[in-house]
């Protein structure tokens, strides 16, 4: 336990300090790339599926007639579209307020194995100041295709 | 009158702290030795000025002086006293004002008292402080003036925000700001002990009030922010790694682990470099918070004003202190001598492993609050959430708090485990027991459960440090780690316990339908509109019983704000002993149901009861310190007396 | 790290380093260019293609052919449950008072809603279409209510005015209608 040189014990303190924070950097890295959660778009979605287990947000536009509410009155379904591809989504939960068909939506969740996308949090607040910033992207890049898709 | 009044004493204030940074560089020279005398008074005056400064726009905001830019934007002559004088600070030009008065008063303060370090290294932080406040004072005066006039003057203000009228908001922001400062002084210390290289016990004990007393506001601040978040966002939740949380959250941690570290160097005069790094750190953590925060550079659920190009000035500021203090750190800390060493087993190796895995969070932490920033340069977008923050926090925290149970315990320079294996033996049968009850009665997930068996070995663990000393004679500084620790333990057994046994009902309810959950009984009652000045609420009146008992009434609420349009939800929490009962109302569904969210959060209100107990301990430590500091400076100055009277 | 050990110098500037790597990214961040305002991508860009039913009786409906006239016109998008459209009122029939050509789009609106919000506000407005999705708000880059564009004579965005009008905003708006070629 004492073996260490006295001499020695700024170098070993230094170093046992570098490794841990290098371990911890190593890690977060690791982590990261394993548990942030990416933005897709429908056609993403369908074109390169994330893993099931992986929580990713998926934004698009709510198409019109899809949203359909469950006898429980808490679980909702509805599909999200990009003009490209569209997106079954399940809901449980209360539903923010600006969330209406053909409306832009950003869900965070999973993809099920069966294709739904099953979300755990709507993001539909929608006046500027609440935006989520890959909404203001697809607003100005895909907005014309997607309504012409929902319309 | 009054605004000119301000912006000169804060113009001159902002000349006196050039004056003090030229004169404390300048003394530290052989030539410039006279100015020496300068400083402290200049220090003085400066904070002095500030304080002026900050009065003058109080006395604005109280008398609403519309011609004042800054109170015709945040004030309105109707509205309650209290909030007219927390919209001094609750926007961004007051809330800096604020900034540079508390540091100049410190600054002043430390001026007055500090005796105990050489006269070099006091000339060497009072001109770091003042070069830190100048960039400050910059800031204000260049591009965002509090006491600007406006022409024509209106005819009324436009009031304040109505979501940030509450109470705990008020006072939210202040509590965090002091803490800011109080660690801009470690920063000083840290700065000026660099400068002349007198890294000791001395310099220790000088920086640790500041750092304990910057601690306890993070530590109150982060526990009310925590709380407001709870019960104000209505999702239930009480941490959401949000980045403007972990803004608060990251100088907390390095003033933490400054702390502990200060403990060292002033016991035992080793961690010399390191705790000087750490004092750095610590204030760069507070200044990046800041920036978050302000240049609205990350998205956050906590809505702020946000400017860019306030941004842009805060990180200015940020590069040149923070670089600045890193480059002197990388040309001189390789000439701070060596401390004492220690063995790996002792109180020493026990703080450092706390100081590394303090830092490791810590770097976790930035990383994940930085990454989705850094994933956009490269073309991905990304949010980071608590699957990334929860674990890999865990992983860093879980062995902190078990050598938090025994490091206290230890002695300083040299120990073994044998010594102490015998007091530990207790809380780790108590860990023990809770591990397998867990296992047993509960489904919890591997954190909740591990949580759940810390907190019960550190609650006893941290008690016993009280052992076999006399309870009135043991020394507060004492007192103050023990309740502390205790704290931890509490908090984490709050945090563990709602993640573990939270029990969450999700229902479309009809009037006069009764829900279980937990051991509630929810009925909802009624349902009614109500309005407020600029909302409109549907209002749930809903019964609720436990275990059968009467019923209490809990009113939560679907609000609908006009400007901007956007809909919030008032939550109704019944608080028991035991827990909280979390009342959330949505929606009203197409065949006439409302939407109901109920949780049953059994003892969720240690996480913020455990907060308080910290920032408690804190103030004891605190207490304890400066008493005995003065004790020892009476002393003194009875000696040097008794000796004059020899002399004579 | 000491004097007497081997120095490693290179250690002590590793705090350094990763405190400029953390500036380097956030001044990305910064210096991003400023798509914070929702749509300014749509500008210079023409308008989506639309037709859209009128909102009262009394104005005919709005399509993407009516602003190919040849003048600038302004796109009022605003709604009869918006409080900062009924701010911006005066300002707007200001405007129409100087021969200005205003087309306005209400947003999920109910007819005699707007129709009684303009009774109560002035109507400033030559069309009005009815956008009961906010499917050409969204398409036209619009994020919130109010907002105005700029649309010059060949049906060409010029500029996006995000908020209500205020009084000191009117020459700016003139100004952008001027660069528009009115």
């Amino acid at each position: 336990m004492n073996t260490i040189k006295p001499k020695h014990q700024r170098l070993v303190l230094a170093l046992v300090a570098l490794a841990a924070l290098v371990g911890a950097a190593l890690l977060a890295i690791w982590g990261l790339r394993s548990q942030a959660s990416y933005f897709y778009v429908p056609q993403e979605l369908v074109a390169s599926p994330p893993a099931p287990d992986r929580a990713v947000r998926l934004g698009g536009m709510v198409e019109q007639g899809s949203l359909k509410t469950e006898a429980d009155g808490v679980t909702i379904s509805f599909v999200v579209g990009d003009g490209k591809a569209r997106v079954p989504v399940r809901f449980k939960g209360i539903v923010p307020s600006l969330f209406v068909e053909g409306s832009g939506v950003v869900a965070e969740g999973k993809r099920a194995a069966d294709g739904t996308f099953v979300a755990d949090n709507l993001l539909a607040k929608h006046d500027e100041k609440y935006v989520p910033r890959e909404m203001q992207d697809m607003t100005a890049e895909q907005a014309k295709q997607v309504v012409a898709e929902t319309r | 009158m009054i605004a000119e009044f301000g912006l000169a004493a804060l113009w001159l204030a902002a000349a006196l702290a050039a004056l003090q940074l030229l004169a404390g560089s300048l003394a530290l020279t052989p030539r410039g030795a006279g100015l020496a005398a300068v400083v402290r008074p200049v220090a003085v005056v400066q904070g002095l000025l500030g304080l002026v400064a900050f009065v003058a726009l109080i006395v604005l905001f109280c008398e609403t002086d519309l011609s004042v830019k800054l109170v015709a934007m945040n004030s309105h002559s109707a509205k309650p006293f209290i909030y007219k004088l927390a919209g001094a600070w609750g926007n961004h030009e007051g809330s800096m004002l604020l900034w540079v008065t508390v540091m100049g008063l410190s600054g002043g303060f430390l001026a007055l008292v500090e005796k105990r370090l050489p006269e070099p290294t006091m000339l060497a932080t009072l001109a770091g402080q003042a070069f830190v406040s100048l960039g400050f004072y910059a800031f204000l005066l260049l591009s965002s003036n509090p006491f600007e006039r406006l022409s024509p003057v209106p005819a009324e203000g436009q009031g304040l925000n109505p979501l940030l009228q509450d109470i705990g908001l008020a006072f939210h922001p202040p509590t965090l700001y002091l803490g800011y400062v109080g660690l801009s002084v470690a920063f000083s210390f840290a700065i000026g002990a660099l400068v002349t290289r007198e890294v000791g016990p001395a310099f220790a004990r000088a920086m640790r009030p500041w750092v304990l007393g910057a601690w306890i506001f993070l530590t109150l601040g982060i526990t009310a922010g925590s709380y407001w978040a709870y019960y104000e966002l209505g999702w239930g939740g009480w941490w959401f790694w949000d980045p403007v949380e972990n803004a608060s959250l990251m100088p907390w941690l390095a003033a933490t682990a400054l702390l502990h570290s200060a403990s060292v160097l002033a016991a035992r005069n080793a961690l010399r470099a390191w705790t000087i790094m750490l004092g750095v750190v610590a204030f760069s953590m507070s200044m990046v918070g800041t920036f978050l925060v302000r240049s609205g550079i990350l998205t956050s659920v906590h809505a702020f004003a946000v400017d860019p190009e306030r941004g842009s000035f805060i990180l200015a500021l940020l590069a040149i202190n923070i670089g600045g203090a890193l480059t002197l750190f990388g040309l001189r800390a390789a000439t701070v001598t060596e401390g004492e060493r220690f063995a790996p087993v002792s109180r020493e190796g026990a703080l450092v492993f706390n100081n590394v895995m303090l830092s490791a969070t810590l770097g976790i932490v930035l990383f994940g609050t930085l990454y989705p920033l850094a994933a956009e340069a490269m073309g991905a977008k990304v949010s980071v959430g608590p699957p990334y923050f929860n674990p890999m926090s865990a992983i860093f925290v879980a062995p902190m708090l078990i050598v938090l149970a025994v490091g206290p315990l230890l002695r300083w320079r040299r120990d073994t485990f044998a010594r102490v294996s015998g007091s530990v033996a207790l809380p780790a049968l108590l860990a023990a027991a809770a591990a397998v009850g867990v296992a047993f009665w509960t489904q919890a997930g591997l954190l909740p459960m591990l949580g759940l068996v810390l907190a019960a070995g550190l609650a006893l663990a941290s008690l016993l440090p009280l052992r076999g000393r006399g309870l009135r004679r043991t020394p507060l500084a004492v007192w103050g780690m023990v309740m502390a620790h205790f704290g931890v333990a509490v908090a984490l057994g709050g945090m563990a316990s709602d993640s573990a046994f939270s029990v969450e009902k999700l229902v479309a309810s009809r009037v006069g339908e009764t829900t279980a959950v937990g051991p509630w009984q929810v009925r909802l009652d009624r349902i009614e509109p109500v309005a407020g000045q600029n909302w409109t609420a549907m209002e749930a009146r809903l019964f609720v019983s436990y275990r059968g008992g009467a019923p209490i009434a809990a009113f939560p609420q679907s609000r609908s704000f006009w400007t901007p349009p956007q809909q919030t939800s008032e939550s109704a929490l019944i608080t028991r002993w035991n827990g909280q009962l979390y009342t959330v109302l949505g929606e009203q569904s197409d065949d006439g149901r409302w939407q109901l969210r109920l949780w049953w959060k059994p003892f969720v209100t240690l996480i913020w009861f455990g907060g308080v107990l910290i920032a408690l301990g804190g103030l004891l430590a605190l207490l304890g310190r400066v008493s005995s500091d003065l004790r020892r400076l009476i002393a003194r100055e009875k000696i040097a007396d008794r000796r004059q009277r020899q002399g004579r | 790290m000491s004097e007497q050990q081997k120095p490693r110098p290179w250690a002590l500037w590793l705090p350094l380093a990763l405190f400029g790597a953390f500036v380097v990214v956030v001044l990305f961040g910064l210096l991003r260019p400023a798509e914070r305002e929702v749509a300014s991508a749509m500008i210079g860009k023409p308008q989506p293609q639309f037709d859209l039913r009128p909102a009262v009786p009394d104005r005919p409906g709005l399509a993407r052919a009516d602003f190919t006239a040849g003048k600038p016109r302004l796109l009022n998008i605003f709604a009869s449950w918006c409080i900062p459209c009924a701010v911006e009122a005066p300002q707007l029939a200001r405007l129409a008072g100087q021969g200005v050509q205003i087309d306005g789009i209400a947003i999920r609106d109910r007819p005699e809603d707007v129709a009684a919000f303009l009774a109560r506000n002035g109507n400033p407005f030559a069309r009005i279409g009815a956008d009961d999705v906010s499917s050409v708000q969204m398409a036209i880059g619009s994020s919130g209510v109010p907002e105005t564009f700029v649309i010059d004579g060949k049906g060409i965005i010029r500029y996006q005015h995000i908020g209500e009008i205020r009084e000191d905003q009117l020459p700016l708006i003139l100004d952008k209608l001027k660069e528009a070629g009115l």
